[in-house]
């Protein structure tokens, strides 16, 4: 098993760098997922790793080699490809095959090993069927098979997803991490759904411009955001953001002048039918323009003096009101300063709301 | 509206396919019952289709007026050679002018497709000289070797290299494929049908070639089916048409059975079309 490290590593595509000062280690055994827009380079630093592509600067450290210079089929790492590669030419054991047989690994072994994958990933009725054969959670299942047989110390696996329709997504999810967990390998995976990085992964790396933005747990993510752009790009709805002079303005909210946005979780808001301000509570008013009713969940879109935001609610639908009143606790509250990063000594805590109560105030 | 809801344009369309399939049918359906008559059926007026007489005769009468077994394999040995060094230089130089970008490359690709455009009747004198030189005059090596390889081939090949989906290389690197056999198991399956396509006509127009061993060989030794056949019609007292056409036969014969193999592998290879 291995952990992979990668120092100051930098990308340059002729003159345009599209990866710069990248440093990142991805624990031995976890489930790491690079996450981010289109061109935030989370692909190209996982074809690096693999070494399909070769970095500009720094050092790529796999185990306890340094793997810059060392050929893809040498660095005990398996990709499964987002259009999954299958060689259309190869029936499917051919394809789980190819990889074994220029290892030279003897036949009897081969089948062996094959006989347990496919086992596994419930291939072994299709093994002398042709790839255009299969339907697509079947093709995934080889591409997956192929990676598995070689035993690799590392899974790459660039939006494995992505080509899958939305329930075999969330299956296929589910198997990856079972998978994962029986495996106890280390996994990397690329993908620019949020949902799919909260849901998969036990450590995020959440990428954008080539950068870093924040690598962390799901949760501490999601409930403590580094800055503007993990709290907007992790969460369904984004957080809600405000920009400090609309809210001095609309809301007479009083705040320190480096801080530059104020956001909110859509479900950290409540909407009531009071008219006035609860103590420590933001009070917003604002009409409701949609619902969109989940299920289990409704997400309203208001409109309000300073634009439009969402509210998350797991109460029953307010089906009639238009009019209504949100109220967020102060301690929901997140600060962003100029350069979109958290201002987390100016926020507001319960200490601080307690004085508040108490009829003190803070600067 | 389609064509099979119009009852005359639907005629007019068969009609069109019939006299299309006719001009291309007649001429050799001609060839086949000349070759099967006696030489007075061949020249009375007005023609005869089939022949009261079948003469199988008139093939063994080509086949035994020259060397005729001696033409035969070396047209096969010609073609089939020429095929070879074709298949092995115009792979690895596609593949190379497809996947790698190199210093002087695109130079390179350059003048190979500018070789295309140089006619083989400009360059005999030259190669001539140089198989003079050689000392390969009147070998067979004078007709396999000019043709090595063929810029046409190397221009379709690396199309459809190109073709072939960068992950499924990617992933072979990562299957710890060496170089050849990426090139073996993946490329070369996947431009199947081009490869097919290309070795019919390579093989058509070796086989059929006339030219070329015309001036490059003088002694029956190295002479192929092509010039074995004209010889037939140096008869005494005007062409024997008879002959000549059985002749023909036995040249054609052989395009026929290669293209019915091929065809049922292009329509084979075309469903490789690659899976998306």
């Amino acid at each position: 098993m291995a952990q992979i490290m990668l120092k100051n590593i930098e990308k340059r595509f002729k003159q345009e760098k599209v990866i710069e000062g990248l440093d990142l280690t991805i624990e031995d055994g976890s489930f790491t997922v690079l996450v981010g827009p289109s061109g935030c380079g989370k692909s190209t630093t996982l074809r690096m790793i693999a070494g399909l592509e070769q970095q500009s600067d720094g050092q790529i450290w796999i185990g306890d080699r340094c793997v810059n210079g060392i050929e893809p089929g040498k660095r005990n790492v398996a990709m499964v490809f987002q259009n999954y590669a299958l060689y259309p030419m190869m029936t499917v054991k051919e394809n789980i095959e190819f990889g074994l047989v220029n290892r030279k690994m003897p036949k009897a072994e081969r089948e062996k090993v094959i006989r347990e994958i496919t086992e596994i990933v419930g291939l072994a009725d299709y093994l002398h069927k042709k790839p255009q054969a299969l339907s697509g959670g079947q093709r995934q299942r080889v591409a997956l098979a192929r990676a598995m047989v070689k035993s690799p110390a590392v899974f790459l696996m660039d939006e494995p997803l992505s080509n899958l329709d939305a329930k075999l997504r969330s299956q296929m999810r589910t198997e990856l991490i079972q998978l994962h967990k029986r495996l106890g390998a280390t996994f990397v995976f690329v993908t620019h759904d949020q949902v799919e990085a909260m849901s998969m992964g036990d450590r995020i790396v959440i990428m954008d411009k080539g950068r870093i933005q924040q690598a962390d747990s799901p949760m501490q993510i999601y409930d403590d955001p580094d800055n503007l752009f993990t709290a907007q790009f992790i969460g369904t709805p984004p957080m809600n953001i405000v920009t400090r002079s609309k809210a001095v303005e609309a809301w007479d909210y009083q705040v320190d002048e480096s801080v530059h946005h104020i956001g909110f979780r859509p479900e950290k808001a409540v909407m009531t039918m009071d008219k006035k301000a609860a103590v420590g509570k933001l009070h917003i008013p604002a009409r409701i323009v949609t619902r969109e009713t989940l299920g289990a969940e409704i997400i309203y879109q208001l409109e309000s003096t300073v634009g439009t935001f969402y509210v998350k609610s797991f109460l029953k639908p307010l089906e009639t009101a238009v009019e209504v009143n949100v109220s967020v606790s102060y301690t929901d509250l997140f600060y962003f300063g100029q350069d979109g990063q958290r201002v987390r000594a100016l926020e507001p805590t319960e200490v601080q709301e307690r004085l508040v109560i108490a009829g003190g105030g803070y600067a | 509206m389609p064509i099979e809801q119009r009852p005359l344009l639907k005629v007019l369309h068969y009609l069109g396919m019939v006299l299309l399939m006719a001009a291309f049918v007649i001429p050799f359906l001609w060839m086949i019952s000349t070759s099967l008559k006696s030489y007075a059926e061949t020249v009375i007026f007005p023609p005869k289709w089939i022949p009261s007489k079948i003469m199988w005769s008139n093939f063994t009468a080509a086949w035994e007026s020259g060397p005729f077994l001696k033409y035969f394999m070396n047209s096969v040995v010609v073609s089939i050679s020429i095929l070879l060094l074709q298949f092995t230089t115009i792979i690895l130089a596609a593949y190379a002018f497809a996947r790698y970008r190199f210093k002087g490359g695109n130079l390179l690709f350059g003048i190979t497709m500018v070789t295309l455009m140089i006619p083989g009747q400009l360059i005999f004198l030259p190669v001539y000289l140089l198989m003079s030189k050689w000392g390969l005059l009147n070998t067979l090596f004078a007709l396999i070797l000019p043709f090595s390889s063929s810029a046409f081939g190397i221009f379709m090949l690396r199309q459809s290299f190109k073709q072939v989906q960068e992950e499924l290389i990617e992933a072979a690197r990562l299957d710890e494929a060496p170089e050849w056999k990426i090139i073996l198991k993946i490329m070369v399956p996947m431009a199947r049908p081009t490869l097919v396509t290309f070795a019919l006509f390579s093989f058509i127009a070796h086989w059929n070639d006339y030219f070329w061993p015309l001036v490059m060989t003088t002694t029956d030794a190295a002479r192929t089916l092509p010039i074995g056949i004209s010889k037939l019609r140096e008869v005494d007292g005007g062409a024997a048409w008879h002959i000549l056409m059985a002749g023909n036969m036995i040249l054609v014969i052989p395009i026929l059975i290669v293209f019915s193999l091929a065809q049922r592998h292009i329509i084979k290879a075309f469903v490789y079309s690659g899976v998306k």
